[in-house]
């Protein structure tokens, strides 16, 4: 397996990822989209980290895994927060911000 | 020799000193008679302190105490301090004895005052000392210009002490504003001739002046713009309209301020500084047209009021004309000798009106009558009063305003001397008119005129008496000293700066007499009937009676030029000024509401944009250059 075909996989989930977070319609799924998207970037590391022979690549995933564990922690939290309050979790009706 | 400056200093710093106890220490000025009488103490040392000053005078020297004040980068700005002389200390003891005796008159004449406005009165009148005395003493145009606008604002404070009434109000403000409009050009000229020649200081100029030095060639615009502020304070034509309204203040005001010392303040600083004036001989030309003509038309105003006070008034400016008339002769030390005796004796006059006003209740001279039986002192005092002014010979006016009369003659100011004759028959026209009237026959129209202030209550001319002692004993003093001036002068008569031809002599005295024989003639005798002589002069009296229309003038040119100026101005700044930057705000915030729209709070849409802007981002960066 060559370094390519790491990174042509790594591309690919980070696309559908985005494509998650942009087109879903439930806070629950765009916050997978963004899993997605971080995982990504996790396999990049840990190849260009094998491909290097350097180890640091790998310390780095092992901090985003717990940081991104935080994050979904947090995000559901306000996704059940907020669905409490407006009594729904769609992100199209979720507009306070419109200017 | 070195302790006439002392001297004079601590009668400079005794009224400042009752003026800050009186000012900071509150329950001192509301308690009313003890604040009269520190203040009174304290202007009782200063009398002592001015005639210890002017004791130890030594002749052509003058004792200086400076303390540096602005200090720049080459030396000394300017700075603070006494100039003491014997010029200036004589005037001192004139402000300070004034001063005193005013104090000692408010007592009985304001006894009836509230304590805590009583206690206000005293403090104003402590620091009007002070800045009065600071002005006198003055070494540079610095002090002196600050000092001088000190005594405008007691001026102001003291004509407007009865501020509840509007008019009262009102006239405070005029004097304020129309002294104002002098001051601004005094402002001026001062700065000019310090950029012309580096110093403020008088002694620094005098020896520019002995030298004959270049910077003071060619002055005449700056030296224009000095008498400017002195034609403003000393209320000659036509910034004469303020001072007749400043007779709303309280009477022994009138009598400190508006007679003996404040308005006398332009005619010292002209005298002062005359060593400056005499470099533009053109200049003091104007000075002296200006003095004679104010002196002649103050006096045919005198000639028709009704009210005492404003007799009075228009007679003060009909005298700074005279003193004016004899410094634009040439001869300052003229106008000076008339500037000390008229002081007693207008303040004789005004303070002897006093005691007339606070007995009989009015201002109006008709609804006095018959006072010199019941009032005996106050006629006798007062009469002393306006033979001085008159000019009879053995009174205190008549030595200094035959030497006036002489100066313009000399002067070679020969339409100006005509003026002053005729001024001066005028003068004892108008103040036998009123003795006769007030002092003699019986009251003709009772409250036909103004009310005084309503302190007084119901009293009238029929049950009028002398004052109590605190303002009859002040009155024997000013008349005494007018008649030891006058007494004094003709033992030994002082020293002329210029040859008068010997016929003036003659002359000041028969016009003097010549008007009092007409107003014998008119008034008690009934000879000419005075509603003739006022139809044969009806266009005359009538102007005389509009203040020659002045007044309804610069009202005019209020409400056009001032008015009219803003009205534009108000446009301008409505229309352009602000048009501009509401055009400016109105952009602002319909490019602010069109851009609002890109925002439609959809957390996806903006992650379009994130992933659009990377995606350009990378294609700009993988552009082939």
């Amino acid at each position: 397996m060559t370094l390519q075909a790491y990174l042509t996989l790594a591309a690919m989930l980070f696309c559908i990822g985005l494509f998650g977070v942009m087109t879903r319609r439930n806070t629950i799924g765009i916050l997978l989209g963004i899993e997605l998207m971080l995982n990504a970037v996790n396999i990049n590391l840990v190849a260009f980290a094998r491909y290097h022979g350097d180890v640091s690549g790998m310390v780095f995933t092992v901090f985003t895994i717990c940081i991104t564990v935080a994050e979904v922690a947090l995000g559901l939290a306000l996704v059940i927060l907020i669905y409490r309050i407006r009594r729904t979790a769609v992100a199209d009706h979720l507009d306070l911000l419109k200017g | 020799m070195a302790a006439t400056g002392d001297y004079a200093l601590w009668a400079w710093l005794a009224p400042g000193v009752s003026f800050l106890l009186l000012s900071l220490v509150v329950p001192l000025r509301r308690s009313g008679r003890p604040a009269a009488w520190l203040s009174i103490v304290f202007s009782a040392g200063a009398l002592a302190g001015a005639v210890l000053a002017w004791r130890a005078t030594v002749p052509d020297m003058a004792r200086r105490i400076l303390w540096e004040w602005i200090p720049v980068e080459d030396g000394v700005l300017t700075s603070v301090g006494v100039l003491a002389d014997a010029d200036s200390t004589l005037m001192l003891i004139l402000v300070a004895l004034v001063s005193f005796l005013v104090q000692v008159y408010s007592l009985g004449y304001l006894a009836d005052e509230p304590p805590p406005s009583l206690g206000r009165y005293y403090a104003y009148q402590s620091l009007f000392a002070f800045s009065m005395m600071g002005l006198v003493l003055a070494p540079n145009f610095v002090q002196l210009f600050i000092c001088w606008e000190l005594v405008g604002l007691c001026s102001y404070l003291l004509i407007g002490y009865w501020y509840q009434r509007p008019e009262v109000a009102r006239a405070a403000v005029k004097a304020f504003w129309v002294t104002k409009a002098g001051d601004v050009g005094f402002l001026i000229g001062i700065v000019m001739l310090w950029s012309r020649t580096g110093t403020f200081d008088f002694s620094e100029l005098f020896e520019m002046a002995q030298g004959g030095s270049d910077a003071l060639t060619g002055l005449g615009l700056v030296m224009a713009f000095i008498y400017l502020g002195a034609a403003g304070k000393s209320a000659q034509f036509p910034f004469h309209i303020w001072l007749p309204d400043a007779m709303e203040g309280p009477t022994p005001v009138s009598a400190l301020i508006h007679a003996a010392t404040m308005v006398t303040a332009g005619v010292y600083m002209l005298f002062r500084a005359s060593f400056l004036f005499e470099q533009t001989p053109e200049v003091l030309h104007a000075v002296g047209w200006i003095g004679a003509f104010t002196a002649l038309f103050a006096a045919t105003m005198a000639c028709v009021q009704a009210d005492i006070k404003r007799v009075l008034a228009y007679s003060t400016v009909s005298q700074l004309g005279y003193m004016m008339a004899a410094i634009g002769a040439g001869f300052a030390s003229a106008g000076f000798l008339h500037l000390l005796t008229h002081g007693v004796f207008k303040a004789l006059l005004f303070l002897g009106a006093g005691a007339i006003i606070h007995a009989v209740g009015s201002n109006d001279i008709f609804a006095m009558g018959g006072l010199a039986r019941r009032m005996p002192q106050t006629f006798v005092v007062f009469l002393i009063g306006t033979l001085s002014l008159t000019g009879i010979p053995f009174f205190a006016g008549f030595f200094s305003k035959e030497e006036i009369l002489g100066a313009t003659w000399a002067g070679g100011l020969t339409m100006p001397f005509a003026m002053l004759v005729l001024a001066a028959f005028l003068t004892a026209f108008y103040m036998f008119r009123v003795v006769f009237i007030a002092f003699f026959g019986a009251p003709v129209a009772a409250a036909a005129g103004a009310p005084a202030h309503g302190a007084h209550g119901a009293h009238d001319a029929a049950h009028a008496h002398d004052a109590p002692a605190t303002m009859t004993v002040v009155l024997w003093v000013l008349g005494l000293l007018a008649l030891a001036i006058g007494i004094g002068f003709a033992r030994s008569y002082p020293e002329s700066e210029f040859v008068a031809p010997g016929w003036i002599t003659p002359l000041a005295i028969g016009v003097a007499v010549g008007g009092i024989a007409l107003a014998t003639a008119v008034y008690p005798l009934r000879w000419i009937s005075p509603e003739w002589l006022a139809r044969r002069l009806s266009v005359l009296g009538e102007a005389a009676h509009e203040r020659f229309w002045l007044d309804d003038f610069f009202a005019l040119v209020y409400r056009i030029g001032i008015l009219g100026l803003s009205r534009i101005v108000g446009w301008i700044d409505r229309y352009i000024v602000d048009g501009i930057l509401n055009v400016l705000s109105a952009w602002t915030l319909t490019a602010g509401d069109r851009l609002r729209r890109i925002q439609s709070g959809q957390a996806q849409d903006y992650i379009y944009g994130v992933a659009l802007g990377v995606l350009l981002l990378m294609v700009w960066m993988r552009w082939p250059r």
